[in-house]
């Protein structure tokens, strides 16, 4: 039983999105859709536990969900009337990049993009988007509620977009596909601290994205961005799941082919339109990736290449943190508390652990030892990552000792 | 298909300080507009200015609109389309969405079947 379990979770985790995707095809409505993906899986146990578990569940399951949505729409009497639509509909192209284009239009908040698409063609949990996005469970659930009736009730369309409208619609996908990989660069909760299905589905769908679009600077930038940062991915655990800073990491295990893209990309990028988010994010990754070692990381430039990405996000607090953090290492860590101070008043850090983990650094640093303690302790308090806990931990007991 | 209302919202003192040559321009684009349409387009009128409204409310029967407000509703659409793709397209060529003090809103008809 266990090991159909096992299976189901992995295929909750591989080919939800693509489940989904064909299924909403079918349905044109997306709660229909997710009812049917759901049903699927739940067959799937009962089935897979009998029959034993197919050679290939992520095709089981879209047949299983499909032919239900089939059902589903005869019993309702609707398919004549959708059917047309069906027909039409261009099948050549990619059905997940169909899905992200409606969950990104701009006829909806972003708010709602990203969360629609966090959960819809990334398969998270309602809870995991809650985290990613520091709100409460709840009140994602109602968020996602509204998006998917407004698209429902709008009748907004399951299509990639013409080549006129593409490069407006092209911003909020990448502003999600850049929140996929984050937070399966650093999972939100569980017990290994990245998540590689979601960042390597973000990868997937930047490539994409990028062979769509070849000439979209923006889009060149994002995947620039998320090579480079993917490549350091298996230096970023140690063989007992123990989290290594980037000053601890063994950098003969970063991925060079992925750093050579990635930079190659990030240069094309850059010589021919003006700094964007991402190709910022992107040269503050090459500058760590091309650092020989920790010693030699030139933090002048990371300091002043956050400066930059502040004004571009509107001084995000997030990136003031960032910044804070190249600061305390540029001109020491009373340099770098200082920087802080005035972000533990943000509302939106109120419950962002790295806050609280980037003072506790600095004043463990500075050898104020008491308040360092407490400090490590907030961050505990808000943390649910395991590898990130047991770190936190490890910090405070030998600072208790 | 689906039916879809295009409100055109919009500071009145404005539209009625257009000249004559601005006014030739605007009507032109509304007949762009339902060129653009064609039949998609159910019905639609352009509204006396908001003091001219009467509101009924409870037993009283009062002078003006229902919402006093700066920018008020000027003129309407019932178009009928696809997706909200088509209208977003359509709705694009109105003057009212370039002119900084109006704006369209589109809200979906309920469909009673």
């Amino acid at each position: 039983m266990t090991a159909v379990a096992d299976a189901l979770a992995q295929a909750h985790r591989r080919d939800w999105a693509q489940v989904l995707a064909t299924t909403v095809r079918v349905t044109r409505d997306l709660d229909l859709a997710e009812e049917c993906t759901q049903d699927a899986y739940a067959q799937a146990l009962e089935t897979w536990g009998r029959d034993g578990i197919p050679d290939r569940p992520g095709a089981w399951l879209t047949r299983v969900a499909r032919n239900r949505a089939i059902d589903l729409l005869r019993r309702e009497a609707a398919l004549q009337r959708r059917l047309p639509l069906l027909l039409t509909d261009e099948q050549d192209r990619d059905d997940r990049l169909r899905l992200v284009f409606t969950c990104c239009h701009p006829a909806l908040s972003r708010e709602h993009q990203v969360a629609l698409t966090a959960r819809l063609v990334c398969g998270l949990s309602t809870a995991e988007v809650a985290r990613a996005f520091l709100i409460s469970e709840a009140t994602m659930a109602a968020r996602l509620t509204r998006a998917k009736k407004k698209i429902a009730t709008a009748r907004i369309p399951y299509r990639v977009p013409p080549p006129e409208a593409l490069a407006e619609r092209l911003e909020p996908v990448l502003e999600v596909v850049h929140l996929l990989f984050t937070t399966g660069h650093t999972a939100p909760t569980g017990p290994s601290l990245t998540r590689a299905d979601l960042t390597a589905s973000a990868l997937e769908l930047a490539r994409t994205l990028h062979l769509l679009m070849p000439r979209a600077a923006p889009v060149t930038a994002l995947l620039a961005l998320l090579l480079v940062n993917d490549a350091r991915s298996a230096a970023r655990v140690a063989p007992d799941g123990r989290l290594l800073l980037l000053s601890e990491q063994d950098r003969t295990l970063w991925n060079r082919d992925r750093i050579t893209e990635g930079v190659a990309l990030l240069t094309d990028s850059l010589r021919r339109h003006p700094p964007s988010r991402y190709s910022v994010e992107a040269a503050i990754a090459a500058v760590h990736a091309e650092a020989p070692s920790w010693e030699q990381t030139d933090w002048s430039e990371i300091a002043g290449l956050y400066a930059v990405l502040l004004r571009l996000t509107d001084g995000s607090p997030v990136v003031a943190l960032n910044r804070a953090v190249a600061i305390g290492f540029r001109d020491g860590p009373a340099a770098g508390l200082a920087e802080l101070k005035p972000l533990t008043a943000e509302p939106a850090l109120a419950t962002y652990p790295y806050l609280a983990a980037a003072r506790a650094d600095f004043l463990s640093r500075l050898g104020r030892a008491a308040e360092a303690i407490t400090a490590y302790g907030e961050a505990l308090a808000l943390t649910d990552n395991q590898a990130e806990r047991d770190f936190l931990a490890a910090r405070l007991s030998a600072l208790q000792e | 298909m689906a039916k879809y209302t295009l409100l055109i919202y919009g500071d009145s003192a404005q539209w009625e300080a257009l000249t004559a040559e601005q006014r030739r321009e605007h009507d032109a684009a509304h007949e762009e507009f339902r060129r653009a349409a064609g039949d998609r387009v159910l019905g639609g009128q352009e509204l006396e200015p908001s003091p001219n409204a009467t509101t009924l409310r409870g037993s009283a029967t009062l002078d003006g609109p229902f919402l006093e407000t700066k920018e008020a509703l000027g003129g309407f659409y019932l178009l009928e389309a696809d997706d909200l793709d088509e209208v977003l397209a359509l709705a694009k060529l109105l003057p009212e969405v370039r002119a900084g003090h109006s704006g369209v809103e589109i809200r979906p008809v309920v469909d009673h079947g």
